[in-house]
């Protein structure tokens, strides 16, 4: 099976070519902030150096949430629109299991953390159990003061993944010598992680209404809906 | 002629539409999944809010234009896509559809203004002679754009401030109208009179250019001032005074601009073309003009939607204008200026 593999949820970009679970291609850059630009260039580029072309493709994965909203669209787009208009199989997973994913170590609990700006955080606990990193904690935008005591409830070992700048010190302070930190690069997505965790599920039934989990409604959305709490918060877009 | 077939998208704004064109001038099909319903809670277009609409609907809307045109992948020849002006976020989301269905098919990719787009409705209408000029009125823009050939457009004159179809929606707003505020204020215009005689800004420059904010200003100024007193002004007269004002600096500047800049055609285009009372106004005015024809874009395609892409995607097909693979959106994309001294 050839796989196509997208993660552009955060500043990083990664995109992977697989053959079953063999790594055909993959590149990850760190540094432009303009994944629209640079995602299709990638890609084409990628299916050039191993001599694909786009009907060669089976299925493609991609991380679909959370992170940052434009960069979740940006893959997600590109990956739902080439799953519709080639007919094939489409996958979507976690962003944040996208990076526990780059931890191997068996039976050990892994979160990842992105800054979601006043000290909350999008995030979501993980053991990694064969090889892949099973969900203990649901993904979720939440305050990093109520989800440290969770990490510290688990009385385990945790690695903490992903932006722990204005975490670091509080993590310490709470989990004391459970805190378990890695080199920043395994806070880097690599598309082949998503690749190798997608490769046998279940595509989704139906690619048109696939979305990005956002984890977070619109601040207008969820004030609309504090107001009209009797409001069916349904369907508002109507082809005429 | 060989038959040529476009599949075209646009997602500037709160409008999710994909279309098939065939030969540029006849809509296969145009599927347009509007917002308007979900914006009108928050009483205006909410960035965030359209772009997860876009997402929800895009590949969606690409199947029913391919149903409902009955056609497959390999019939058509081009991709195009409104790259701009617009929201980022909106733009994104056709940008990036529309890059990889040409991407998976083999098709080149031809990106479009979405202003073009918007003249280029009235290529649904008869084809388009040049040189030829268009007015532009949308929630916004408000230009008048030059067209010496196909393909070139050119700014003599732009709104300073706000957009005519924005200065609808504020004013709107004070009449209890929610957004978009157009068709309803027209309405009310036709059963009222122009007595409260609102400022025409600008009608005396030399510029073509617009201004519609003392006119709003003036428009809340009154009704502010009716509030404090206790006074009750009926709805119908300021809705036609208010428009009285807007249509006549329209036309006048109009009238001015098609008097120093010949042209075969004039075209009235954009969201706020569908206002009645600016479609009556621009054909009485332009009796006077003999060698000039008024193309009214159809009511039904002056709103967005991705047909009028197609049009104008048809133009830079054949121009071989193609974007590739690192098109971006451009949210403050604008047509060039008229060269100064330039001689048409």
């Amino acid at each position: 099976m050839k796989l196509l593999a997208l993660d552009t949820s955060n500043q990083p970009l990664s995109v992977a070519l697989m053959d079953d679970d063999q790594l055909l291609a993959q590149t990850t850059v760190t540094v432009h902030p303009k994944h629209a630009s640079y995602l299709q260039p990638i890609i084409e580029s990628l299916m050039t150096s191993v001599h694909l072309e786009p009907e060669d493709l089976d299925r493609v994965v991609v991380a679909d949430g959370p992170g940052s909203y434009t960069g979740l669209r940006t893959a997600v787009t590109t990956a739902k629109t080439l799953a519709a208009t080639l007919n094939i199989d489409l996958v979507g997973i976690s962003s944040i299991a996208s990076i526990a994913a780059n931890v191997f170590t068996e039976g050990q609990l892994v979160t990842v953390l992105f800054d979601g700006r006043n000290d909350k955080v999008f995030t979501g606990l993980y053991r990694i159990q064969n090889g892949v990193p099973v969900q203990v904690i649901a993904d979720q935008h939440t305050a990093f003061d109520q989800w440290l005591p969770q990490l510290a409830a688990t009385g385990e070992p945790v690695v903490v993944l992903g932006d722990l700048a204005n975490f670091r010190d509080r993590l310490a302070a709470e989990l004391k010598t459970n805190f378990m930190s890695l080199p920043a690069i395994m806070s880097i997505p690599q598309a082949q992680q998503i690749g190798r965790l997608g490769l046998n599920m279940t595509p989704v039934a139906n690619i048109n209404g696939f979305v990005p989990r956002y984890l977070r409604l619109t601040k207008a959305e969820a004030d609309w809906r504090q107001q009209h709490p009797e409001e069916d918060s349904g369907n508002y877009v109507e082809k005429v | 002629m060989e038959r040529n077939l476009i599949l075209s998208f646009e997602s500037s704004c709160d409008e999710t539409s994909v279309a098939v064109i065939e030969n540029g001038d006849h809509i296969l099909s145009n599927i347009v999944a509007t917002q308007i319903k979900s914006h009108q809670r928050f009483g205006g277009v909410v960035p965030e809010v359209a772009s997860r609409h876009h997402i929800e609907q895009i590949t969606s809307c690409i199947e029913d234009a391919l149903t409902e045109a009955q056609v497959g992948y390999d019939d058509l020849d081009a991709v195009a896509v409104t790259y701009g002006p617009g929201l980022v976020g909106a733009l994104l989301i056709g940008v990036t559809a529309a890059k990889t269905v040409a991407f998976a098919h083999h098709l080149p990719l031809v990106p479009v203004n979405h202003m073009a787009g918007h003249i280029y409705a009235a290529r649904f209408l008869k084809p388009i002679e040049f040189p030829a000029m268009a007015l532009l009125v949308s929630g916004g823009h408000t230009e008048l754009v030059y067209m010496a050939e196909p393909g070139k457009f050119e700014i003599i004159g732009e709104t300073r401030d706000d957009a005519a179809g924005e200065a609808y929606d504020k004013i709107g707003r004070v009449l209890g109208i929610n957004y978009p505020a157009g068709k309803e204020v027209d309405r009310l215009a036709h059963l009222g009179k122009d007595t409260f005689d609102f400022p025409r800004a600008m009608d005396q420059d030399d510029s073509f250019d617009f201004s519609f904010s003392g006119l709003k200003s003036a428009f809340l100024n009154t009704t502010h001032h009716a509030d404090q007193i206790g006074e009750t002004l009926s709805r119908e007269d300021l809705a036609a005074s208010f428009q009285q004002a807007v249509v006549d600096v329209l036309a006048d500047k109009t009238v001015r601009a098609l008097r120093e800049f010949p042209v075969k055609q004039l075209i009235l285009a954009g969201g706020v073309a569908a206002n009645l009372g600016l479609r009556e106004r621009l054909t009485t005015e332009l009796e006077a003009f003999d060698q000039t024809e008024l193309l009214l874009a159809p009511l039904k395609l002056c709103g967005d939607n991705a047909a009028m892409i197609g049009a104008a995607g048809y133009v830079f097909y054949n121009q071989q204008k193609f974007g590739d693979a690192s098109l971006n959106a451009d949210p403050s994309l604008e047509f060039d200026w008229l060269a100064s001294g330039a001689t048409v």
